[in-house]
């Protein structure tokens, strides 16, 4: 693992909370690691698991998902539907063999543009602790082991 | 049509917004290599320009789109929450389905956020990237328009829900005015003065109250509460739950002789806060709207011991009905505007102030009672006791607000009820007023000039804040005095400054169930417990949800003129949506392709909104389109890929992804 591995992580966002986090962070001119970049989707309901294949499959090497805290999201209660989702995909991908932690959720409203990008800060170290994924390169065939879950 | 390598033209744009991308994003650089890298997934032209929202810079855009047969457009600039519907209009004038159109955020989620110059133009690269897999994959939508129901619903009977529903009801549209109390007017209704111009409260309010009870349109439902809100924009169903009053409306005339004749007297803690009584049965003042008495079951002698019935005896029309019971009513409405108004901050939890242990700490609150013509001591100023006038007060501002304990922000009313209290104190005492303030906010009009009026009368002004009251003499002097103690900060000095009343300057605070009321309309609140607006600065009085409205103090401390323009700012909105008769809704949807459904039913318990339903006879479940609200949580739960997010489809958002990394994933790039 190189000293100077720069993570690239997928963030999914939810259009009512999160993603407006993102605008505010943005107003606010809070800096945070340029190491994420946003998926808008118009609810974290809409997280479709594939979604996170896709984005670790792609060459991300890790996957941010966040939403409205419980009991606030703009559709109800669809949240809590992302949350199952999160737990179920956490031991899909420990059964794949990669390390669930490469995979996190978040719950960030409106009005928590702070919030959100110390998250992110924290997550791009954690993911960077936890090295390169290179599925793609792994798909091609040119590495051979595979990572083991922690 | 498409020539260019099977896929839709693309054009690119990139924008300056002035510096505040183009200082930390190459700008140049990112649209060069947008024309190269991307060429290949249909990127014909890209373009960079000074402000792409300007009119020529929409020119620009709307120019290709002629000219070269634009068949996608993708904005590299700010948020889409700021101008997605700014650009998508100029494809839309220049003849391009508008959904064909996308924003990618490099200045909100790029520029303003990250420092280094090379790392954030490479990420403002793939994030445009990532919009122009997307937009290739968009396919045109058409806008859904539904018809706007003309009646409006306005929750809060306060100065601000009392000024939006006569706003409403004078242009000739109906309003469902709904609260929760027996009677309308809110806070202002307790107060006797209010700032800066000294106008008696009742004076200006009651005639509002009056008209408002008396409008052909406005149908008033007091000691109400809305339990339930179904649908969306132009088309709301509301339940209101009407509590009995054990009273028949119709028969009542408002005499108030069953309130004179009540045996039961109880501390009144709404209207009166807590310094004043009611009856059992009672109406929260003589010039109350409506004028129909409730009765207060908890303190009745009938309803606690079977026995009285004073009321009934004394009613001259038989009003009384004890037997009644609360009525549930549905009414149909086009838009909702909440106007509910402040709790007041509970003096009680700043426990070194004293309020609730030494007797003569008054709250805001109380002071204005007290000083109310028609209040418990008939606006005299006097101590607990009743009787005793006080020779010297002590006023002290922001209680609960500006403080990390309690309430962070400003309660903005506080230094301008501070001076008006000083202001009477001196006028209806002479006593020696000391006013303890940690800045002094006077901004509004007039406010400033009433400030140099106070001190011009002689009110001692002390800039620190208060450390403590007590009862704890050290000398002669403080014996049987409150000591209030505070570090002058003009001075340097700390000071024991005894005095014979105080009053807390106590500030407001979200509704108690500010969360829960947001939760049933489908708004939010921030994290200091206010509802949210949609925009802080351009769009103050609407919400994230359309058709429902805020107004007043519920979406944060404002004095009267503010919370009565907001009043007015909700209902224009309001008739601008009525006049137009209808609105156009995004057209996010989920479908089910009826061909692919296997009829499982997963998605049927996952939508919220009661829009999947399963067709029996065909074996299929299907969306209704007027009730889906498209989250798309049902499209991500489909294990038959059957249901497709229209605007947010699985193409779209895979193709994003691809996108996004095509930097570091050469191999599907
Ligand atoms: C002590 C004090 C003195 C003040 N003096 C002045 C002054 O001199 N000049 C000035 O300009 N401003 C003054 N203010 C500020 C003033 O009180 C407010 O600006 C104004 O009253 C706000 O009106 P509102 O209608 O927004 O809220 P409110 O007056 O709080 O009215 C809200 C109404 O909504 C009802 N309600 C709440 N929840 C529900 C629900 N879920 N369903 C149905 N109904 C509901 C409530 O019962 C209430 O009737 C003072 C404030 C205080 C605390």
């Amino acid at each position: 693992m190189s000293e100077h591995f720069e993570p690239v992580i997928i963030g999914f966002t939810c259009n009512w909370c999160s993603y407006r986090a993102a605008d505010l962070a943005g107003t606010a001119r809070l800096k945070y690691a340029p190491n994420v970049r946003l998926v808008r989707l118009m609810c974290s309901g809409r997280l479709d698991p594939t979604f996170v294949m896709k984005a670790l499959s792609d060459g991300a090497d890790g996957v941010l998902i966040t939403g409205c805290h419980p009991g606030e999201c703009h559709y109800v209660e669809q949240n809590y539907k992302t949350l199952r989702r999160y737990l179920l995909l956490r031991r899909l991908l420990q059964g794949m063999g990669i390390a669930p932690e490469r995979v996190k959720l978040v719950w960030a409203s409106a009005a928590e543009g702070a919030k959100l990008a110390n998250e992110i800060n924290s997550f791009v170290e954690e993911v960077r602790a936890l090295g390169p994924l290179g599925w793609p390169q792994k798909l091609a065939g040119n590495v051979k082991e595979v990572e083991v879950a922690a | 049509m498409s020539t260019n390598n099977g896929k839709p033209k693309v054009g690119v744009y990139v924008c300056h917004c002035g510096t505040n991308i183009a200082h930390t994003v190459d700008v140049e650089q990112v649209r060069d290599w947008a024309a190269q890298a991307l060429g290949a997934e249909g990127v014909v032209i890209a373009r960079d320009y000074k402000f792409m929202c300007s009119s020529p810079g929409q020119e620009l855009i709307e120019k290709d789109i002629k000219e070269l047969g634009l068949e996608r457009v993708v904005v590299a600039a700010c948020s889409p929450h700021l101008h997605e519907m700014t650009f998508r209009n100029a494809s839309k004038r220049a003849g391009l389905n508008p959904y064909l159109t996308e924003l990618a955020s490099i200045r909100e989620q790029v520029s303003w956020v990250h420092t280094d110059k090379g790392l954030a133009t490479e990420k403002a690269k793939a994030v445009v990237a990532g919009a122009v897999e997307r937009v290739v994959k968009n396919e045109p939508l058409d806008e859904i328009k539904v018809p706007i129901h003309p009646a409006t619903l306005v929750v809060g009977g306060g100065i601000t829900g009392i000024q939006a529903a006569l706003e409403i009801a004078n242009a000739g549209y109906k309003v469902y005015l709904v609260e929760r109390e027996p009677s309308i007017g809110g806070h202002m209704a307790q107060f006797d003065k209010t700032f800066p111009t000294l106008d008696c409260a009742a004076c200006i309010l009651t005639p509002r109250m009056f008209e408002t009870g008396m409008h052909p349109n406005i149908e008033l439902l007091t000691w109400s509460e809305v339990t339930q809100v179904a649908g969306y924009v132009g088309n709301f169903t509301v339940t209101i739950k009407k509590k009995p009053r054990y009273l028949k409306e119709e028969l009542c005339t408002g005499c108030r002789i069953c309130v004179e004749k009540c045996p039961k007297k109880v501390i009144d803690h709404v209207y009166e806060a807590g310094i004043g009584y009611r009856k059992a049965i009672y109406t929260s003042s003589a010039q109350a709207v409506p004028k129909f008495p409730v009765i207060d079951t908890a303190n009745c002698n009938f309803f606690q011991k079977g026995t009285c019935k004073v009321c009934e005896k004394s009613c001259p029309t038989n009003a009384i009905d004890y037997e009644q019971k609360e009525q549930f009513l549905k009414v149909d409405v086009g838009n909702i505007i909440l106007a509910t108004g402040y709790d007041l901050f509970d003096a009680r939890r700043v426990s070194n102030y004293g309020y609730g242990r030494l007797a003569n700490v008054f709250t805001s609150i109380e002071f204005e009672r007290m000083c109310n013509a028609a209040g418990p001591t008939s606006g005299k100023i006097v101590l607990r006791d009743g009787q005793t006038t006080p020779k010297t007060v002590g006023i002290i501002h922001c209680v609960g607000s500006r403080d990390r304990n309690y309430n962070n922000y400003c309660s903005s009313i506080c230094c301008m009820q501070s001076l008006k209290f000083a202001h009477l104190v001196k006028e209806r005492t002479g006593a020696t007023v000391y006013d303890f303030y940690i800045d002094m906010r006077t901004p509004m009009k007039s406010y400033d000039e009433f400030y140099q009026r106070v001190l011009e009368e002689g009110t001692l002004f002390v800039r620190g804040k208060v450390a403590q009251v007590s009862d704890a003499a050290r000398n002669a002097q403080e014996e049987g005095k409150l000591i209030i103690q505070v570090e002058d900060t003009l001075v340097g000095k700390q000071r024991r400054i005894p005095v014979d009343m105080v009053i807390l300057s106590t500030g407001m605070q979200p509704r108690h169930d500010a969360k829960e009321v947001g939760k049933l309309f489908g708004i939010g609140c921030s994290s200091d417990g206010w509802f949210t607006e949609k925009h802080a600065k351009l769009d103050p009085v609407a919400t994230m949800t359309e058709g429902v409205l805020i107004a007043g103090t519920a979406a944060g401390p404002k004095d009267i003129p503010a919370s009565v323009a907001q009043g007015s700012a909700a209902a224009a909105r309001v008739l601008n949506l009525i006049m137009r008769h209808e609105v156009t809704l995004e057209p996010i949807k989920a479908i089910i392709k009826q061909w692919q459904c296997s009829g499982c039913r997963i998605c049927n318990g996952l939508c919220p909104f009661n829009a999947i339903s399963f067709r029996a006879e065909r074996r299929v479940s299907e969306i209704n389109p007027a009730l889906c609200q498209g989250c798309g949580t049902c499209v991500a739960a489909c294990p038959a890929g059957a249901i497709s997010g229209s605007g947010f489809s699985n193409d779209q958002i895979l193709a994003q992804i691809d996108g996004l990394l095509m930097d570091v994933n050469p191999v599907s790039a």
